[in-house]
């Protein structure tokens, strides 16, 4: 198996905060990994660095097997094969869901309105949004929104995907929905970054399983190794945390 | 209701009771001069409805572009955005009779020739840069309220940075800025009557000359009336605008 994605020490501050302070990590194609630990461990700045959204201080990314960290980059190029769902959704409020999924399509692939609606229906129809297209985002329950995200980013047809814990802003009772559509793409093959808190989840689903805390990689591994046997501290008390919490 | 009723009875009684009410009605509301000067001034004020329609139109897209010019990021923008700071500076910061007296009589006395030299034409150029200097700080304060993940959204889908502007961030922020806008323009629909001072017959030079052959005030009433019949809807509009995008807002569940 090639690599999808391959980080190297990646470094990245904001001021004076070191959040990231020397990353690696690499996924295989089809390979769903998941980031745990706390929040402000870097989980969503890792992901946004990968997409570049934020720009890094050091080391590099390859994507595909294209570094795309150099200069002359062309970064739109590199994004539009790289899906990401954000935790608060982030979909268009002046835009109708339809439109929200057909924007990418057509302004940064060029595909012409017509085959980028039907192709955009096909998806919202696989993902029980049919009825919703032709409504505005605050018309949707938070599940509905996430998913109309996640139609979103597939409709670029993307290698990869990255979510960023995008079921943490959804009610308990919505969540289910979500993580549903997520384990169908995991089962479609969709290779994919998972950063989430919900355990149970990433167990089940996860190749491998990364913990991060204060901006380093402290364990990786298979996810029943890390969640049964964890082998540092830090790991065994995060999970306690979890598990005292009720969430795993 | 019952109060603001008997408030304008006190004030109109106070008004009419006074010592000098004669004379000021004979001066100010003589109803023949104000039927006999009202075509007159209403055809002149044709020409004021003309500059804010043109200046309108074209202040909504220069404010626009001052406002994206000021929002470029990278230091390869530098002199753009410092453009864009120095502009707004200037054309806020001068007063609007002083520029249009400046341009209005300044470069036509340039005798450059392809330059117009009309008055009306450089009048409603400076309140063209005047209005695209305020309209421009209105449309920077829409951007701005736009939140930071929605751009990061349009990106991250591959859009480039004037797309993301031109289909997400922009629309939202339009929407926003309508009513301080519309405020704007009724500023500028009032401001129409400075350019009078070019010798261009808009509606307050025109009341000047009935009231210099009548030695009558009521010519101005009648300006003023005519002002009030566009600008109060206007506002009427503005108010209603901002009452519907907040209970919008409320629905939505937006806390901003």
């Amino acid at each position: 198996m090639s690599e999808a994605l391959v980080v190297e020490g990646l470094h990245k501050s904001f001021g004076q905060t070191e959040v990231l302070r020397g990353i690696d990590l690499a996924v295989a194609e089809h390979e769903v990994v998941c980031l745990i630990g706390a929040s402000g461990s870097g989980k969503s700045t890792l992901l946004r660095c990968i997409n570049l959204l934020e720009p890094i201080d050091a080391g590099r990314i390859v994507v595909g097997g294209e570094e795309v960290t150099t200069n002359g980059v062309d970064v739109n190029r590199v994004r539009r094969g790289i899906g990401i769902v954000f935790q608060s959704f982030n979909l268009f409020p002046h835009m109708t869901v339809l439109r929200n999924v057909t924007l990418g399509p057509r302004k940064a692939l060029g595909i012409p309105g017509a085959r980028a609606e039907r192709e955009a229906i096909e998806l919202l129809d696989r993902f029980g949004l049919a009825d919703k297209r032709d409504e505005y985002p605050d018309r949707l329950s938070g599940g509905q929104q996430q998913r109309a995200a996640i139609v979103r980013a597939l409709a670029m047809k993307p290698d990869l995907m990255l979510l960023d814990e995008v079921t943490s802003a959804l009610d308990p009772e919505l969540v289910a929905e979500v993580l549903e559509v997520i384990r169908e793409l995991a089962e479609g093959g969709m290779t994919m970054v998972i950063a989430t808190h919900e355990m149970s989840f990433a167990r089940d689903i996860a190749n491998r399983v990364y913990f991060l805390d204060g901006g380093v990689i402290l364990e990786q591994g298979d996810p029943e190794q890390i969640f049964s046997a964890p082998r540092e501290e830090r790991t065994r008390q995060f999970l306690q945390r979890i598990i005292d919490a009720g969430r795993l | 209701m019952t109060s603001t009723v008997a408030f304008v009875a006190i004030v109109v009684t106070l008004v009419v009771t006074s010592a000098g009410w004669p004379e000021v009605k004979a001066a100010f509301f003589n109803g023949e001069i104000f039927r006999s000067s009202f075509g007159e001034i209403a055809s002149a004020f044709l020409i004021n409805v003309k500059i804010f329609c043109i200046a309108e139109a074209i202040v909504l897209f220069t404010a626009l572009g001052v406002a994206v010019l000021r929002g470029l990021t990278g230091p390869v923008f530098f002199p753009l955005r410092l453009l864009s700071v120095v502009y707004v500076d200037f054309f806020r910061g001068i007063p609007t009779v002083l520029l249009i007296y400046l341009l209005g009589f300044g470069v036509p006395a340039l005798q450059l020739s392809g330059v117009p030299t009309s008055e009306l034409f450089w009048g409603t150029t400076a309140l063209v840069l005047v209005y695209t200097a305020y309209v421009s700080e209105v449309y920077r304060a829409g951007i701005e309220s736009v939140h930071p993940s929605q751009n990061a959204a349009a990106r991250s889908l591959g859009l480039t940075h004037a797309q993301a502007l031109r289909h997400v961030v922009v629309p939202q922020a339009v929407r926003r800025v309508i009513p301080p806008l519309l405020n704007d323009f009724i500023g500028l629909q009032k401001d129409t009557a400075l350019v009078g001072v070019l010798g261009v017959v808009e509606a307050f030079k025109q009341t000047q000359i009935d009231q210099a052959s009548t030695f009558n005030f009521t010519p101005g009433v009648v300006a003023a009336v005519l002002f009030l019949l566009i600008t109060i809807p206007l506002t009427r509009l503005t108010d209603y605008l901002i009452a519907r995008e907040r209970k919008r807002r409320q629905a939505a569940g937006v806390t901003v």
